[in-house]
């Protein structure tokens, strides 16, 4: 294993003149990011971007960054994390699940550098960290949301790819609806792509066109607002990933704004302070990361009834996910009273009972 | 007035100090662009060219190249021969993804057997998927005279579409809690490709370039069928009268680019990337069709080819991170080079002549 | 029944909206191959069109000006292209992918600091008491001016290839350059304003993207858009009828699945998002199957350069 030994000895070397010791404080910091996107990606990889740029503006000249955009998930992704660590970087940010098995493969050579990494479940080494945001709570809200203003009993959700945290998203959307409008119908058209504006709107319109008046996206284009304000102002829809402000008050009644840079503040603070360890961290509404866009074009109750659950959230007091709750197949999932297992939410591969159709297999 | 006038014989001379003539052409354009955008242009370059080979980290980038060429070069080399013949494999990328997703299926079906027969059948499935995959088109063209490229590119979108129903189902982690992605390869020893010599870079998809790189020369150069392909591509009506079989021709053209990109997936897929992900594809199967240009159609030129596309991928990369370029821009360098690569060629197969109130 | 809670009238009118981009792209590139040439770098140049339309959209507050800016960029890009391919004789298939790497990257440059705005809109025209017409009022009288003018150009494309002297032309240089240029046309002069005619076209599409469709600049916004209308001009035999059959058949199937996933249908998802490029192909197949090789239309100087020797 002479690459690894090498490798090894390169890092403990950068180690060394960046100020010795794993959990020593550090005077100056290089923080580094790798994106799947671009910054310019009207969605995840520009909202990391924003949220980078505060952190860059909390420091100043204290911490470098560094970044790189549109790195292929694979082995890439592998060389990229490979030359920032030995290029000096201090910490690391990968910030798209596909980085996952790179990441931990990287950190094994690289003992001296923090990493951290977005929406997995893979620690196997202990300078590894992830970290991931409660959409769901976010989710809850639209769906509350939905179930009061919708008129048709119809709401619907433009879906990514069949994977947990879309199905989350999903059900943390119908269940919370269904609460408080227990006529309402759910549709979920999945467009099979992380980005494509044009079939995004076409999926808002097939959504629209069949009479659905609420419409939440998991994809990150405004194309489905733009389509929901060329409906004459019968439907209403969310902002995603970040505010949207251009189609407020309506139909953007309010959004689910990403908002990264309270983690990456402190998580940079820890690695300058010597304080640095490997977490699994969950971040929501209550530390905000999940931001929630303010309420527009509601009726006041329903406003009110949203900043509520919103507080609610924040205070602990609400989880979107309490039980009594069935699986679609009608099996019992909570029981009265219990809130979901993060475990359960994290892997979730099943729809809540009541939703029709079936997750694509 | 310049005008361009036919060489009897393509330039030695030329043919060699075309590619020199191109990089250096990029290199001042693009370092103007560089400068534009508020960079040191020389700093960019010498990230770009030099730090990759020669410079600190030199010892794990060099590797790296052989990495990122592999698949290139295999693929294009397959695609280089369809073209050749004039058949038109545009596909390749679905080939690529269709040979990673059927060879995995293999590997992963028998999993955790740890036997060293995995490995060969696996490389077999994969080479096969790809195949597979190319015979639509294939027999599509010869039987019922439908069009290559129109339904080698669909057929991309196809495959995208199977491998991320293998990536979110079928071949899911069963151990990975409902997340999206298969098993690694690195952690199933008798299924994977990890490097063969420590540090290199190379593994089994690099031997396989190099070794059809090299077979395919000989079959081009001695073999009946070479002189078959060449033939038919420059000349369909004279093939036809020295008895080349276009049905036959299409089969194995195709065939063998297929395979080859399915074979590149599967080293992939087990290699470098370790496993099948939604986005496990990142566009080998086109870029490599400007490899294959680049090298002139020609195996060995290929090789280069692959390898200095390799580069501007490792070191535009590299000089992204460290400068703070977006990514576009490398983007915009590497379409440039091409411009360059390609537009310079001219002089070995044409000389330039002024004429005097020429038409 | 699954297609029982699809209007129809809905349906025709969505795919027409979504087959303009591809649709103008791919009369566009039909041209371009009528007079011979192969461009695959028809992606790059509808990102172009697409980004230049939405700035000068932007900064000029009409739409109109946008499209003509957005045709405006796709032509000088295709200029790279025609400068390559037409003096420099470089191969036109490796020339035509390196401008869609290039086009992709300088748009994205370009569109720095154009994230998140509006566009202006480009409105419907207004045909009074006609569009309240049942079914025919929803497919043909309800639709922006950009849609008319697609169906426009098809018209005017079949017409000059049919019956003008410059379509005579164009097909002639595309069939056989040396008999063209020994007969005194201008080969490469054609041809260039061939290329530069079909950058025009996708430039329009892809502004029509980020101007309509969308609206909005994102990196990667017309995500393959130009590829599929490469296809619909091979899948058309390169006649511009069948180029607005094939785009219509593409963009209707896409919206159709879509439309049937909003409903309910049982048909399992990911079959339904193959479908448009499965039943393209079998289309395509259907129809070229049992004729000779003639009927398929094909230029016979296709991607092969030309040089006067003489």
């Amino acid at each position: 294993m002479k690459r690894r030994h090498l490798l090894a000895s390169a890092a403990l070397g950068l180690g060394l003149a960046f100020g010795g010791a794993a959990n020593a404080q550090m005077d100056s910091v290089k923080a580094c990011f790798v994106y799947v996107g671009t910054i310019g990606d009207g969605g995840w990889t520009q909202a990391h971007h924003a949220s980078v740029t505060k952190a860059q503006e909390h420091f100043g000249d204290k911490v470098q960054f560094q970044w790189q955009e549109s790195v292929p998930e694979g082995a890439d992704s592998e060389r990229v994390l490979t030359q920032m660590a030995l290029g000096g970087c201090n910490i690391i940010f990968t910030t798209s699940f596909g980085y996952m098995d790179p990441t931990n493969a990287v950190a094994a050579k690289f003992p001296n550098v923090k990493f951290e990494h977005a929406t997995g479940f893979k620690r196997e080494h202990p300078n590894v960290g992830i970290y991931n945001a409660r959409f769901y709570e976010g989710r809850a809200i639209e769906g509350l949301i939905a179930g009061r203003m919708t008129k048709s009993n119809k709401i619907g959700y433009i879906a990514s790819f069949p994977i947990p945290e879309v199905i989350m998203g999903i059900n943390s959307y119908f269940h919370n609806a269904k609460k408080v409008n227990p006529d309402v119908e759910l549709s979920v058209v999945w467009a099979f792509t992380w980005l494509d504006p044009a079939k995004e709107a076409d999926a808002a319109k097939a959504l629209l066109d069949q009479g659905v008046d609420v419409i939440a996206a998991h994809t990150d284009s405004t194309a489905p607002l733009a389509e929901i304000a060329k409906s004459g102002g019968n439907a209403i829809g969310f902002g995603q990933a970040s505010d949207m402000e251009d189609y407020k008050p309506t139909p953007r009644v309010t959004s689910i704004i990403d908002d990264w840079s309270p983690y990456y503040i402190r998580q940079i603070q820890a690695v300058m302070d010597g304080t640095w360890v490997s977490e699994d961290t969950w971040d929501g509404i209550k530390d905000g990361t999940v931001g929630i866009g303010e309420f527009t074009g509601l009726p006041d109750e329903v406003k009110a009834e949203a900043e509520g659950m919103r507080d609610a959230i924040a205070a602990g007091t609400y989880h979107p996910f309490t039980g009594p709750i069935n699986k679609q197949d009608g099996s019992a999932w909570l029981a009265e009273g219990q809130t979901a297992p993060d475990g359960d939410l994290l892997g979730m591969g099943f729809y809540v009972e009541g939703i029709t159709g079936d997750i694509p297999k | 007035m310049l005008r361009l006038e036919k060489r009897p014989n393509p330039s030695q001379f030329w043919q060699y100090g075309t590619p020199v003539v191109a990089v250096l052409l990029t290199m001042i354009v693009g370092g103007i662009l560089f400068a534009m955008l508020g960079k040191d242009p020389f700093a960019v370059i010498r990230t770009i060219f030099w730090d990759p080979i020669f410079g600190e980290f030199a010892f794990y980038l060099r590797g790296q190249l052989l990495v990122k060429a592999g698949p290139l070069i295999l693929i294009a080399i397959g695609l280089a021969l369809g073209f050749r013949a004039g058949i038109w494999n545009i596909g390749a990328e679905g080939q690529y993804i269709m040979g990673a997703v059927i060879g995995a299926s293999v590997g992963l079906a028998v999993y955790p057997t740890e036997t060293r027969l995995i490995y060969p059948v696996m490389v077999i499935a994969g080479a096969l998927g790809g195949w597979l995959w190319a015979m639509i088109p294939a027999i599509l063209k010869t039987r019922f005279n439908t069009n290559e490229i129109l339904v080698s590119l669909m057929l991309v979108y196809v495959a995208e579409t199977i491998l991320a129903k293998a990536a979110t189902g079928f071949l899911r982690n069963p151990d990975g809690a409902g997340f999206p992605g298969s098993r690694n390869f690195s952690s199933y020893k008798a299924a994977s490709n990890p490097e063969l010599i420590a540090g290199s870079g190379l593994h089994w998809g690099g031997v396989a370039a190099l070794v059809t790189a090299v077979l395919v020369y000989i079959l081009l150069q001695r073999h009946i069928l070479g002189f078959q392909i060449k033939l038919a591509g420059q000349a369909p009506r004279a093939a036809r009268f020295h008895g080349v079989n276009p049905t036959r021709l299409v089969v194995f053209c195709m065939g063998l680019s297929g395979a080859l990109a399915g074979l590149a997936g599967l080293f992939e897929v087990t290699g470098p990337a370790g496993q099948i992900s939604i986005d496990f594809n990142s566009g080998y199967g086109f870029t490599a069709i400007i490899v294959a240009f680049l090298g002139r159609l020609n195996p060995i030129g290929i090789v280069f080819a692959g390898l200095l596309m390799a580069l501007t991928y490792v070191g535009g990369e590299m000089a992204a991170t460290n400068m703070g370029l977006p990514s576009a821009a490398i983007q915009v360098f590497q379409g440039m080079l091409l411009f360059f690569l390609l537009g310079v060629d001219v002089l070995s197969n044409y000389r330039i002549r002024m004429f005097t109130g020429g038409k | 029944m699954d297609f029982g809670s699809i209007n129809p009238a809905v349906l025709i009118a969505s795919l027409m909206v979504a087959a303009v981009p591809i649709m103008l792209a791919a009369l566009g590139e039909l041209i371009v191959e009528k007079s011979g040439v192969l461009n695959l770098g028809v992606e790059g140049m509808m990102i172009i069109g697409a980004i230049a339309g939405f700035i000068v959209a932007v900064n000029t507050g009409s739409p109109v000006v946008g499209f003509i800016g957005g045709a405006m960029a796709g032509a000088a890009l295709s200029l790279i292209f025609a400068c390559l391919t037409q003096f420099l004789l470089t191969n036109q298939v490796a020339t035509g992918l390196a401008l869609t790497l290039f086009g992709l990257g300088l748009s994205s440059l370009a569109g720095q600091g154009y994230n998140g705005i509006k566009p202006p809109p480009t409105g419907a025209v207004p045909f009074g008491p006609l569009a309240d017409i049942p079914f025919f009022g929803r497919v043909l009288f309800g639709h922006d001016w950009m849609v008319y003018f697609s169906i426009l150009m098809v018209a005017v494309t079949w017409w000059v290839l049919k019956s003008t002297r410059l379509g005579l032309i164009i097909r002639a240089v595309g069939e056989n350059h040396e008999a063209a240029h020994s007969l005194g046309y201008k080969v490469t002069r054609v041809r260039i304003g061939c290329i530069m005619f079909g950058g025009a076209m996708a430039g329009m599409g892809g502004a029509y993207v980020s101007l309509v469709r969308v609206p909005q600049w994102i990196d990667g916004i017309t995500s393959g858009a130009g590829w599929i209308a490469l296809a619909i001009v091979v899948f058309a035999s390169w006649r511009p009828w069948r180029v607005m059959i094939g785009a219509y058949l593409f963009g209707g199937i896409t919206v159709l699945q879509l439309n049937l996933q909003a409903a309910g249908s049982a048909i399992p998802v990911e079959y339904l998002s193959m479908a448009p490029y499965l039943i393209t192909i079998l289309v395509l197949v259907i129809m070229s199957s049992g004729r000779g090789k003639a009927s398929l239309n094909a230029p016979a100087s296709l991607g092969q350069n030309f040089h006067a020797s003489h």
